[in-house]
């Protein structure tokens, strides 16, 4: 089976299937915290619309993880608040 | 104690029901939908001087800068999002500076603090190199219209205001000799008042004919493109020099001038477009591009970033672009408050203490400085 890194560690992945759902099957529901009060967020509407489960993928923030297909060369990171450093 | 019916809770209406309950007004608030449901919650927040030349609208805008930041103090600035950041206008040719100067040199004039930057990217680290200049207006402010019309309404409810959601005005009940003494709503029912205000937006034209005092109220439809949260790159409201003559054109067709700003929450706003489509709501590609197009040549760090969405609304203008805002000569009892194109949110607690003027009296405000926008203007030419 395929996998992709995030922050690091496999996750496992099926052809087609999307970052968040094969976080979310591999039992990790939360991958960003909140730009306020870093609060943990994962999939909440899981078609595009909420941008809730933002994540950093390749070094680029701000992806939604319901959207992006995992490939097997992609390094994914939990994402911190807008996920560009402050200036 | 007089009964006063507003009707619509956008900015306008909530600010007119907080000011009208306080002077001890009897007040029901009502609208076909929510709160801020419709073009409140379509537009950037703009608190501006900036854009106003000399005469009544900038009376009115410097009124209301006033009563925001009593506002500010009642109500608190955090739950509003009410920033004192300032706005600053651009050129980017030397002809465009020479006009955007003398536009500022006849505000000056009337009062407005203007002021020359020699160095814009002190001001705004992340402009474009070689823009010709322009001139900080640190009186501008930004507010989220959505949270600031919901304060305020509750603000009124506090007073003793009651709020009916999902209240379709739908028409008159006149006395006998011609007055407003209550008005019907989409279920039947009656609701009476000494005063009725018209704070129905860009439906105002719609709501004054069902009330017997149409005025010309009609929609120019906007697009604001919202770019994913950044960490703080845009620290004013930064606008180019056009979008003071694009407001005031009366050109039916597509004009675009750039205005860009960080909100609260991160995000970017860019405007803005100004088009008469009627309340076509499509969204138009082309329209964004441009929007795009313009923001990035203001600020070029805005070609790597993503777009959130996209959303339109429709600002209600009249045909002088000027507010209607006053008693109604053909229906005692009516007022107008409405119209007030894209500086609605900026407008509307200086149109408030105007109403109440007109309604309750008192001691407040010269409503004689005002007279450019009662509704008399229009009906005359009717005649």
């Amino acid at each position: 089976m395929p996998s992709f890194a995030f922050d690091g560690s496999p996750v496992p992945f099926r052809d087609g299937q999307t970052v968040g759902a094969a976080l979310v099957a591999h039992g990790t529901v939360s991958w960003r915290t909140t730009r306020l009060e870093g609060r943990p967020r994962g999939l909440f509407c899981g078609i595009g619309i909420c941008f809730d489960c933002l994540v950093t993928v390749d070094g680029v923030p701000n992806q939604r993880a319901c959207l992006v297909r995992a490939r097997d060369s992609s390094a994914v990171t939990t994402q911190e608040g807008t996920g560009y450093a402050a200036e | 104690m007089s009964t006063v019916v507003v009707i619509g809770a956008g900015i306008v209406g909530a600010a007119c029901a907080h000011d009208l309950a306080r002077g001890g007004a009897d007040v029901v608030v009502l609208d076909r939908g929510p709160v801020a449901s419709g073009t409140t919650s379509r537009g950037e927040g703009n608190i501006l001087v900036s854009d106003k030349g000399p005469g009544a609208e900038l009376d009115l805008a410097r009124l209301s800068r006033d009563a925001w930041l009593e506002l500010g103090d009642e109500l608190g600035r955090d739950p509003m999002e009410l920033e004192e950041k300032g706005g600053v206008v651009v050129a980017s040719s030397p002809e465009g500076l020479d006009a955007l100067e003398g536009f500022a040199r006849s505000q000056r004039a009337a009062g407005t603090t203007a002021l020359d930057v020699d160095d814009l990217r002190s001001l705004e680290p992340h402009l474009a190199p070689g823009l010709a200049g322009g001139v900080l207006y640190p009186e501008d402010m930004q507010v989220q219209p959505v949270l600031a019309a919901a304060a305020m309404l509750e603000a009124a409810q506090r007073h003793g205001a009651r709020f009916v959601p999902g209240a379709d005005a739908r028409g008159a009940v006149l006395d006998r000799t011609g007055r407003l003494t209550g008005v019907r709503t989409g279920t039947g029912e009656v609701i009476g008042a000494d005063a009725v205000v018209n704070a129905a937006g860009t439906w105002g034209g719609e709501v004054g004919a069902r009330l017997g005092g149409a005025v010309p109220v009609l929609p120019r439809r906007g697009f604001i493109l919202v770019t994913e949260p950044l960490p703080l790159m845009v620290r004013h409201k930064v606008y180019s020099a056009d979008y003071v003559s694009n407001v005031a054109s009366s050109d039916a067709g597509l004009e675009t001038s750039c205005v860009v700003e960080g909100t609260r929450g991160g995000t970017i706003l860019i405007g803005a477009s100004r088009e008469r489509v009627g309340f076509d709501t499509t969204l138009d590609v082309n329209v964004i591009s441009i929007l795009a197009r313009q923001a990035t040549a203001l600020f070029p760090f805005l070609a790597g970033v993503n777009l959130l969405r996209v959303y339109r609304g429709f600002r209600p203008y009249c045909p002088d672009h000027l507010p209607v805002i006053g008693p109604d000569p053909r229906v005692p009892g009516l007022f107008h408050a409405c119209g007030h194109e894209g500086a609605g949110i900026g407008l509307a607690p200086g149109t408030a203490r105007l109403i109440t003027q007109h309604i309750l009296g008192g001691d407040g405000v010269d409503v004689a400085r005002y007279t450019e926008l009662l509704p008399d203007r229009f009906i005359e030419q009717e005649a």
